[in-house]
């Protein structure tokens, strides 16, 4: 056990003592922090940028059928003729020029109007003046027909359906997909950690063999104790480089803010996007606002405490699993270019795993495949954590299904560890032999 | 019970491969005991068996009289064939650290390596690091972690591979100081000079067997075949020669004219040379007169070689 400490000890300080480990520790924060800025800065510098477009109207309609708008601003010319006013267009800098000629009727208006740009112009500018016209076509044709405008858009109503939980409770909309974004979040956090840490054990289980003290360190400890000692220092410098991280980007994304002015508001647009999105659609009982904070209210409402205790299973045990995998991998290759067809085998189920949790955890998240790929060991650690902010019990995660992925879990936890020291055992001695699948079973009956 | 170590047939099977077959063996205490053989015989299997890194499929280990338990780790120390150091580490927390794990303590073992790097002359190289040494300094570091925890039994895998002559020597007074305080050394090699110069026992492995062993003097004893390497010198070496092929059964005679010096080997019936020194001594000057003990590399040659025939 002592041993086993001061191996744990010399791993986890030969990690964060590396400059490289400093180095990213510090490094990957700031860029993190700098793209975020960088995004929202552009975000607002296209934001201000108003588009301004000429209109030289020769008819007799859509005198007043374009308004400015807070993107867009509509320049009206008078008393001109197309050259010249395509000519100030250009002259001003503008995004264009709308040109409307004079004809007998709208349709003939409309298909003789031309739209002219220095460049060829995007499709969201085109998409707006397009809606004006046609706007502009079915009120025509629906006069033609003798509907009044009142009458077609007391007929042009949009239909929500409203939802609620068995229990009486209202549901909103798209709350569960947010749920699911979080699991997504821990299922995420998982897979990165398992490859990039996994990564660092094999590295350093190669570093033993290709420096030839392996021999002398197993002859004082047991291969296992070393092994583990490794997967274990390793984790924690990883642990620390996220708390490390956590901190710094908190720090330094509010600096940036106070420094730059961005509004906190702005960075979480998207959100804001989402929410109201959600809100337009839901019933007109509740106003933004209101809706708003009932979304916060439900994802304060996610049992978070049992999440996080889910997370540090489903994490220590899948890590445990896969970096006992990295380090017989390490154990069997002399050096890092011989381990790519060995660690192939291993990425897959973890992409599968956040492949699956994307689209079929999304969709349905108590269908077949996602409770399979759920109990199902090398993924269940991240298709279980996407799925489990839906709650455990009625209406989320049945109790046997988590119990049963997490014995599994712990099973082939043993039964993989117990593997993978045998072949760690056998491949720390082994020099110079460009192992294959079938030395490696063999190496398993030493 | 003047055995360190003793080994009842023990049998490690690779795959295919039989890494050793049935081998005993019985290391006396306060000795140096040469593990001898050729390369891929057998002898890294047998040490990293006592080192209990791999464990044998057959047969027994006996370390001090008891069955080989965990806690005799400590009592041994091991400088591997295939050694090394962390590069990254500086020299002395690495010595630190591999002196912990053999079950010293920290204060301890700071005590014992100033001793040593001060008697190796490497006390400046603590706050190093392992790259910045050439390789037969960081050879010495790794001498030092082997004996620091001051085990009961010593095993070095060709120690002097790497060494320089005078550093190979300064180790080399070291192991037999080492033994002369009361250790006991297991010496594995397959280069045969080393062997004369330290071991008192020897076995040989071959071919996963052991094929002979025991005290180096006895086993000299037993493959001497009463030759003896006579030089002369005598005006008249030709005719002296004839005579002496008459007489005796001689072997590879040279006769230098010009230096009047005539040398050959002549094999005895018995250990007995005394009517052939009578016979010598009446007929010429006799330079050197000396019995031929078969060198540990002629016995492994020769061991190796009768046993292919016999099989």
């Amino acid at each position: 056990m002592n041993k086993l400490l001061l191996i744990i000890k010399r791993e986890y300080l030969a990690k964060v003592r590396n400059r490289s480990f400093v180095i990213m520790t510090f490094l990957s924060p700031v860029l993190m922090v700098g793209m975020v800025v960088l995004i929202a800065y552009l975000a607002q510098l296209n934001g201000n940028g108003k588009q301004v477009i000429g209109i030289l109207n020769e008819s007799d309609y859509f005198s007043n059928a374009f308004h400015s708008t807070e993107s867009t601003m509509y320049v009206w010319f008078f008393d001109m003729d197309l050259e010249r006013a395509k000519d100030s267009t250009e002259r001003a800098g503008y995004e264009g020029l709308l040109y409307i000629p004079r004809e007998t009727d709208l349709e003939a208006v409309a298909k003789r109007s031309f739209f002219y740009s220095k460049d060829a112009p995007s499709t969201l500018v085109l998409d707006k003046l397009e809606s004006v016209f046609q706007d502009r076509l079915r009120q025509q044709r629906l006069q033609e027909m003798g509907v009044s405008t009142q009458d077609f858009s007391s007929i042009d109503h949009r239909f929500e359906i409203n939802t609620s939980t068995f229990l009486g409770e209202q549901s909103l909309k798209g709350i569960n997909e947010i749920k699911m974004g979080i699991g997504a979040v821990f299922g995420y956090l998982i897979m990165m950690f398992i490859i990039i840490y996994g990564g660092f054990v094999m590295r350093s289980v190669i570093e033993e063999k290709t420096s030839r003290i392996i021999e002398v360190i197993i002859s004082s400890v047991k291969p296992f104790q070393l092994m583990l000692g490794k997967i274990i220092g390793t984790s924690l410098a990883g642990i620390t480089q996220f708390g490390i991280w956590i901190v710094c980007a908190g720090l330094l994304l509010l600096v940036a803010m106070a420094v730059l002015g961005i509004e906190p508001a702005s960075l979480t647009a998207g959100q804001d996007v989402m929410a109201t999105a959600a809100g337009d659609l839901a019933p007109p009982i509740p106003t933004a606002t209101d809706t708003f904070s009932l979304y916060f209210q439900e994802t304060l409402k996610i049992p978070w405490l049992m999440l996080i205790f889910f997370f540090m299973i489903y994490f220590m045990l899948g890590y445990l699993i896969y970096s006992s995998i990295y380090a017989a991998i390490g154990a069997a290759v002399d050096n890092e270019t011989d381990t790519q067809q060995f660690i192939f085998p291993i990425i897959l189920p973890l992409m599968l795993g956040i492949y699956v949790g994307f689209f079929s955890v999304f969709s349905n998240p108590h269908g077949p495949i996602a409770v399979g790929f759920s109990l199902f060991p090398l993924t269940s650690p991240i298709v279980m954590m996407m799925r489990l902010p839906g709650g455990i019990g009625e209406g989320g995660v049945p109790i046997w299904q988590l119990l049963t992925s997490i014995v599994l879990l712990i099973a082939t936890f043993m039964g993989i560890v117990w593997l993978a020291a045998k072949i760690y055992r056998v491949g720390i001695l082994m020099y110079g032999k460009k192992p294959s699948y079938k030395e490696l079973f063999k190496w398993l009956k030493y | 019970m003047n055995n360190i170590l003793v080994t009842k047939e023990v049998t490690k099977q690779f795959g295919n491969h039989r890494a050793l077959d049935k081998v005993s063996l019985e290391i006396p205490r306060n000795s140096i005991y040469g593990l001898l053989g050729p390369n891929g015989a057998g002898k890294t299997t047998l040490i990293r068996i006592i080192n209990q890194i791999i464990h044998p499929d057959r047969g027994e280990v006996f370390f001090d009289g008891s069955p080989l338990r965990p806690e005799h780790i400590s009592m041994i120390g091991y400088l591997p064939e295939e050694r090394g150091l962390y590069k990254g580490m500086k020299v002395g927390e690495q010595a630190l650290y591999l002196a912990q794990l053999k079950g010293l303590d920290k204060r301890e073992a700071k005590r014992r390596l100033k001793y040593w790097f001060d008697r190796l002359d490497i006390g400046d190289w603590w706050s190093r690091k392992i790259q910045e040494l050439s390789k037969g300094m960081a050879q010495k570091i790794q001498f030092i972690v082997t004996v620091l925890h001051e085990p009961k039994l010593l095993i070095f895998d060709e120690p002097f591979s790497g060494f320089d002559p005078i550093n190979a020597n300064l180790i080399k007074d070291e192991i037999i100081e080492l033994r002369n305080k009361g250790a006991s050394i297991i010496f594995s090699t397959h280069r045969m000079e080393s062997v004369e110069e330290l071991c008192e026992y020897i076995a040989l492995i071959h071919q996963s067997e052991k094929i002979l062993d025991g005290k180096l003097s006895d086993i000299k004893k037993a493959y001497k075949d009463n030759s003896f390497q006579v030089g002369l010198r005598t005006p008249d070496g030709a005719s002296l020669l004839q005579e002496l092929e008459d007489k005796f059964q001689l072997a590879t005679p040279v006769y230098d004219a010009m230096a009047k010096q005539l040398d050959f080997t002549v094999r005895l019936p018995s250990e007995d040379s005394r009517e052939l020194l009578t016979f010598l001594s009446s007929r010429a000057n006799i330079n050197n007169f000396e019995e031929r003990i078969p060198s540990a590399s002629e016995i492994f040659i020769q061991t190796v070689q009768s046993k292919e025939i016999n099989e």
